[in-house]
């Protein structure tokens, strides 16, 4: 048998109390639950950056707020949002249910957990500093190409430190998933058991650990072009500008689908369950998702599309782009699949995995038509392809963050959230999302480019909705802040199967999950 | 009162009158494309922007049929397959057919689209053949055109009134401006039905030169040049905008192509050499074709000759009267020409406060050197320093560069007491 | 599964990341402050660096005495190892990107700035022609010369390979428990690598004093600086590593089948030295 020894002056059941419990921590849940809070709020900062974009574009003419301060807006509201919500999000994810997932009693390496968590806050302290400093922030867009981005004024190397800081952190957290992943599992667990947010994240991990020191190495080169005199993005001395932007999208293009992964994997429970009906087509799901992970890497190129690559690379990219579909397209089509001839019930969970299928589809597809090279040089740098990635990053990836919230919230507390109060949450979201991004298509395809802090006439209509969908949406948000809040502080006791169909060991625990779980291994059979 | 004044004077009583004659003796035509509640892609102007449209809504309509399958497909088993109906979940969960079905159509879909696709970007790609070549360098914040077989070259930035209805609290309402941003000084003149390559690079950091009619943008690099070519089929007034991020006017440096037909392109380019033969760098050239557009700026501009897009009004207005008379300027006249020139043309860069921007733009206020050595900062002005964004104003007037340089030098507590006057900048030139 | 017998240890707390948390941001903060000329970035920087490094010592004194108490179990064990691994292939990518930016500047810009792009070529540039190495376009009457290949880093690769021989026999014996020779072993690769990185840093001084080639030398400096001065860093993070063990060896920590810390160590250098091969073919070589 097997079993856990702990340091041994502490109780085994009970969690240490005072901050220094949270500061401390090496238990995975504790951190889990860490990253998630420290995600929530940085989705209202850079929330209230959207808020602010989205004012100044209410009507044309600056109304609001000064170009630069808007270009930097634009960017910090894109870094935060990324590296501060949604990949701390997801990790926080990780941190809690895959232990209890896979029949593991806490995380591979629990103390380099704690370090990865806790150098997300050093990282954001910096980058959000840059705000206070003369010259302001980061202003060059969050892909910081240079030569633009050397104009930088001192938040330059706040800026690249930060992002080294938080590529270190992202970097331990997935090494550390990917070891728990590998080494943890209860018996009987095989790889092809694990439930599909654990294969998700395991290939997600394999991708940030192979792309996060490739955007340490990008910004380096920025920061020693700057200070030291080298000559990388800088023609004169024999390098390109361009150069930066393929070493940022061999990062970048990876980026976008460890964003997307995880997201997959969570709809991948929560359909199943409400359908009550077995997850169609498991292993294809995890072929699909190991596909689309590989074909990540050779498709950088259709960020570039404009800047001059020679046909055969335009042609090989395209080509490339286009084939991601395929295998999207089978996990999509599994998951129609495994609510045909279900027995569907539509509490909150499930409302927002229902709606992440069918708008990450209008995203998919509008990737796809920016796949095409020669259309994409009209699409490019416009509202259509913000259009496009707030599809697969909103109602994408943070619909799926809802939708695991409400799916686990009565497992972390142990009561039910209010149903109520999900359902406006749901039905205010989805519908301003559309509002707020739809129209955007509409723009981009009229000829407004992306990054503007002002517009023709011709946008005003079109932008007004937009930017009322965008209040609306932001608003809806407090409902779901309020959710939480609430649900963490009582309401009915929730079951320790919870929903009806769920299956999976974290559905075996008492909800609340004790403090240390499956300190003896489960068998899973 | 001289000629400007007179047709300014004359454009404003007769101005809707004009309007009306100009509509209809337009020889090219505004695009009709830009207009509001704009929907779509444009079908454009040349071979490529027509095949590259169909392309887009070839694309479009397939996926909006899968996107539709996929919806109904969902939403049908939401209604069909909802417990409170008393669906009975069935348990099947593989079918390696239907699989390799689902895994095998997209891709033949995507084989469909590649074709076509791939068609349009060779014939995108290929610059092998040309009648004539644009040389396009983009600056922050405006553009530069060179037509290299024919010696006239010219700088093209943001027309006047929309520069005026661009700031916070403006003077004028952005709403009252025509083609508000999306109008310049001086257009970019082109033949039509001639296939004109492009040769597109950046002086200072990465721009995008895109025009939505002409079928394509293409990235403007520092230190290299990338090749783009088109064949304009119809005369008319394009317009389109820099479309990669250039810093903190990005938004503001639109592009204008008016496309003549061959013999009006040739008494333009007539023209251009009887007015400036040179082609020298700066000097402002360009401004009549845009007055067969029609537009009310562009035909003051006509008649005015050089785009005055520096000072307001009645600030001009001061100034010429007093150069007029070969007098000097009041040092209050010269500031506040000075602020009007530096709103408008400097503030981009280094600030309203003087304070510059970042490591690159350099601070005016408490800068020594402008405060100290009058010589200096009027060369530094008039010329620029080459290699960085700070380009030569020396195509301002005598006037504006002088009450420019008598602002920077004492605003801001620079209070260097010196003070510049029209003449010195003509015994500069 | 293998671990049924075995416990697992969770350590419940551990104070050392939060720690050094403040040591990075000072570290970091204050290195940005000295690079945008403030007086009190550098002082700023050594706290932090001093913070980080008595953090870094103190988690691994912690571990080293975890396992002395044969806390760790075979699974730990296989956690330390996949991570160690998995952070090895992080370094991999890391170097990938400069490697990147070598390909690109002389597969790609160089050609195109050197006349293979005749618009760039002929409206920017004045048709200059250009081959590897150089210092671009804009740097033509810089006069520098490059690096090289066969003294110095021809010793030095045989230097760096040796210490790889040296290490594997270190390893040998250290599992038929030869602790002598292990010792020996360990010396003399640290060592080598203490050799290498004077030879290096030789390498530096000519290159700067004789040769003219710097950081600021365009491209060719550019990649050479940066590919060789990582690769370098990791030298000397790995020579203090294999130093520790060494010193651990003496101390008498490791067993012929439990001794992750010295397999840790000897996987870094291994990666160190193959990193070192890609750069002399493609750096000095080619
Ligand atoms: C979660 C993030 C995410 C995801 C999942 C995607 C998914 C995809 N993206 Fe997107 N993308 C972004 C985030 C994301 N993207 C971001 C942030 C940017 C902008 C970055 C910046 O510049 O700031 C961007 C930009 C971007 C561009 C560059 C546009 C430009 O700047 O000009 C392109 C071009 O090819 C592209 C393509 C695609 C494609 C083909 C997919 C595919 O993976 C989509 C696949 C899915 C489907 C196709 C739908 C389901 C499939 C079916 C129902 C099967 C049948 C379908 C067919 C046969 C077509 N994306
Ligand atoms: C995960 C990533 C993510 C997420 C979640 C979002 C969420 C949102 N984004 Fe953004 N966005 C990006 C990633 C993301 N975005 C990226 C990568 C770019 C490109 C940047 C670049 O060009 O470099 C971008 C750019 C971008 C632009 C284009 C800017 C430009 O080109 O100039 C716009 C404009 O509308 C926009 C809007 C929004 C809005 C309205 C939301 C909303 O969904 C946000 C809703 C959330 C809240 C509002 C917070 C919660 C509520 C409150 C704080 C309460 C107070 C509310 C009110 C007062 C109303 N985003
Ligand atoms: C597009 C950006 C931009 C604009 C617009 C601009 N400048 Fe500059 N300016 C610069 C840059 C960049 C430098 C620094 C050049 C260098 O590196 O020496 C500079 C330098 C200067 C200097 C020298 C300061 C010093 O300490 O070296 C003066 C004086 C100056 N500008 C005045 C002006 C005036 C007056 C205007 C408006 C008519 C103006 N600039 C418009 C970018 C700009
Ligand atoms: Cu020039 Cu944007
Ligand atoms: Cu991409």
């Amino acid at each position: 048998m097997s079993s856990t020894t702990h340091d041994a002056h502490h109780d085994h059941h009970a969690p240490p109390k005072g901050i220094t419990r949270w500061l401390f921590t090496t238990n995975h849940k504790d951190l889990g639950i860490l990253y998630m809070v420290f995600a929530l709020i940085m989705f209202f900062v850079g929330g209230a950056m959207a808020m602010i974009i989205r004012v100044e574009l209410f009507q044309p003419g600056l109304t609001l707020v000064d170009p630069h301060f808007f270009n930097q807006m634009t960017t910090m509201h894109a870094l935060v949002m990324i590296f501060g919500a949604l990949m701390p999000a997801f990790t926080g994810l990780a941190n809690w249910l895959i232990p209890v997932q896979i029949g593991a009693p806490d995380m591979a390496l629990p103390r380099i957990n704690n370090w990865a968590f806790w150098l997300l806050p050093a990282g954001f302290t910096l980058l959000l500093l840059t705000l206070f400093l003369p010259g302001g922030a980061p202003a060059g867009g969050w892909t910081m190409y240079p030569p633009l981005i050397l104009q930088l004024g001192d938040a330059f190397p706040f800026l690249i430190f930060a992002v080294h800081i938080l590529g270190i952190s992202s970097i331990m957290g997935s090494i550390n998933i990917a070891a728990t992943i590998l080494n943890m599992r209860a018996p009987g667990m095989t790889l092809m058991k694990m439930p599909l947010f654990v294969w998700a994240w395991l290939i997600t991990a394999f991708l940030i650990v192979a792309v996060m020191p490739v955007l340490a190495g990008a910004v380096t080169m920025l920061l020693t072009d700057q200070y030291f005199g080298t000559s990388f993005f800088n023609a004169a001395g024999g390098g390109d500008p361009v150069m930066f932007q393929h070493i940022f999208w061999f990062f970048g293009h990876p980026e976008v689908y460890i964003l997307i992964l995880p997201a997959f994997g969570i709809v991948s429970a929560i359909i199943p369950t409400f359908a009550r009906k077995p997850l169609f087509g498991y292993s294809s799901m995890v072929y699909a998702t190991a596909s689309i992970a590989f074909l990540s890497f050779i498709v950088w190129g259709h960020h570039m599309f404009s800047v001059g690559m020679p046909l055969a690379g335009q042609l090989f990219f395209m080509y490339a782009t286009m084939l991601v579909a395929v295998p999207t397209g089978v996990k999509i089509f599994n998951w129609m699949a495994t609510m045909w001839q279900g027995s569907m019930t539509f509490e909150t969970p499930m409302l927002f995995a229902i709606a992440f299928v069918i708008l990450f589809t209008i995203g998919g597809l509008s990737g796809v038509m920016l796949a095409l090279a020669p259309v994409d040089l009209q699409y490019h740098d416009t509202y259509f392809v913000v259009a496009h990635f707030h599809y697969v990053l909103v109602s994408g990836a943070i619909f799926s963050v809802f939708a695991a919230v409400y799916f686990w919230l009565p497992k972390w507390t142990g009561n039910m959230y209010d149903e109520r109060l999900g359902k406006w949450h749901f039905w205010l979201s989805t519908i301003s999302v559309n509002v707020l991004f739809f129209p955007q298509h509409f723009l981009g395809l009229a000829g407004m480019p992306r990054r503007i802090p002002d517009y023709a006439l011709q946008f005003a209509e079109f932008n007004m909705i937009s930017s009322i969908g965008g209040f609306v949406f932001g608003l809806s948000q407090l409902i779901f802040l309020w959710v939480i809040i609430k649900c963490v502080r009582g309401g009915e006791k929730a079951s320790d199967q919870v929903w009806e169909g769920a299956k999976g060991l974290e559905w075996t625990l008492p909800s609340p999950a004790p403090y240390h779980t499956f300190e003896r291994p489960p068998v899973v059979k | 009162m001289n000629l400007k004044k007179l047709t300014r004077v004359l454009a404003a009583v007769g101005g809707p009158g004009l309007l009306l004659f100009s509509a209809s003796a337009l020889a090219v035509p505004e695009s009709d494309w830009r207009r509001p509640w704009g929907l779509n892609l444009p079908q454009g102007v040349t071979s490529l922007s027509e095949q590259v449209y169909n392309l887009h809504m070839l694309v479009f309509y397939i996926s909006l049929a899968i996107g539709l399958f996929v919806t109904v497909g969902v939403l049908y088993s939401v209604v069909k397959f909802r417990k409170s109906a008393g669906a009975v979940p069935a348990q099947w969960h593989h079918s390696t057919t239907v699989e390799i079905i689902w895994t095998v159509i997209p891709f033949l879909i995507l084989l469909f689209i590649a074709i076509p696709a791939t068609q349009t970007m060779i014939k995108i790609d290929d610059t092998s053949e040309y009648d004539m070549t644009v040389k396009v360098t983009g600056y922050q914040w405006m553009w530069e055109y060179e037509y290299l077989d024919e010696d006239i070259q010219f700088f093209s930035r943001l027309d006047r009134d929309s520069d005026r209805a661009r700031r916070r609290n403006p003077e004028i309402r952005p709403q009252d401006v025509e083609h508000y941003l999306l109008n310049v000084d001086n257009p970019l003149v082109v033949p039509v039905n001639t296939r004109i390559r492009f040769l597109l690079t950046a002086n200072d950091v990465i721009h995008a030169w895109w025009v939505p009619e002409l079928g394509w943008k293409k990235d403007a690099i520092p230190g290299f040049i990338n090749e783009a070519w088109a064949e304009i089929r119809e005369p008319g007034v394009y317009r389109g905008q820099c479309a990669e991020l250039c810093g903190r006017d990005h938004a503001f440096m639109p592009i204008v192509v008016v496309a003549l037909e061959q013999e009006d392109y040739e008494a333009w380019v007539a023209e251009q050499r009887g007015d400036n033969g040179t082609g020298e760098l700066g000097e402002p050239v360009g401004a009549q074709p845009a007055a067969e557009a029609g537009t009310p700026e562009q035909r003051e501009a006509m008649v005015e000759g050089a785009p005055d897009t520096a000072a307001d009004d009645a600030d001009t207005d001061v100034a010429e009267d007093a150069a007029g008379n070969g007098e000097d300027m009041s040092t209050d006249d010269l500031m506040a020409v000075g602020r009007q020139v530096y709103d408008s043309q400097c503030i981009a860069c280094h600030q309203a406060t003087g304070q510059g921007l970042g490591a690159a733009f350099p601070a005016l206020a408490g800068n020594e050197r402008v405060i100290e050595d009058r010589d200096w900062v009027k060369d530094v002005v008039m010329n620029g320093v080459p290699g960085t964004a700070m380009q030569a104003y020396a195509r301002l007037s005598d006037e504006d560069l002088a009450g420019l340089l008598t602002y920077i030098t004492n605003a801001w507590d620079n209070d260097s007491g010196e003070v510049f006057q029209p003449a010195d900048i003509q015994a500069a030139r | 599964m293998s671990q049924a017998n075995d416990v697992y240890y969770v350590p419940h707390e551990s104070r050392w990341p939060v720690y050094g948390i403040p040591g990075m941001v000072l570290l970091a903060g204050g290195f940005s402050i000295y690079l945008n000329g403030g007086s009190w970035g550098m002082p700023m920087m050594v706290i932090g660096a001093v913070i980080t490094l008595l953090m870094t010592v103190m988690w691994f004194r912690d571990v080293v005495n975890e396992s002395l108490a044969h806390k760790y179990n075979a699974q730990v064990d296989r956690s330390f190892r996949q991570g160690m691994a998995w952070f090895i292939f992080s370094e991999v990518m890391f170097f990938g990107a400069f490697f990147g930016a070598l390909f690109y500047a002389r597969v790609f810009s160089i050609p195109w700035l050197g006349g293979e792009d005749p618009a760039t070529s002929r409206f920017l540039w004045d048709s200059v022609v250009l081959s590897w190495p150089t210092a671009g376009p804009g740097f033509l009457d810089l006069e520098f010369q490059p690096m090289g290949a066969w003294a110095l880093p021809t010793i030095n690769t045989l230097i760096l390979l040796t210490s790889g021989v040296t290490l594997t026999i270190a390893h040998h014996a250290m599992k038929e428990n030869h602790r002598s020779k292990v010792i020996w072993g360990l010396a003399a690769t640290v060592l080598l690598g203490a050799i290498f990185m004077s030879v290096q840093s030789y390498e530096y001084v000519h290159a700067y004093q004789d040769l003219n080639l710097r950081m600021d030398t365009g491209i060719y400096g550019s990649t050479f600086f940066m590919l060789t001065g990582f690769h370098g860093v990791h030298v000397t993070i790995g020579a203090i590593a294999l130093f520790v063990i060494l010193i651990r060896v003496i101390k008498g920590h490791f067993t012929a089948d439990d001794h992750f810390g010295f397999e840790a160590a000897a996987w870094y250098w291994h990666f160190v030295d193959v990193v070192w091969l890609g750069l002399y073919v493609f750096v000095y070589l080619i």
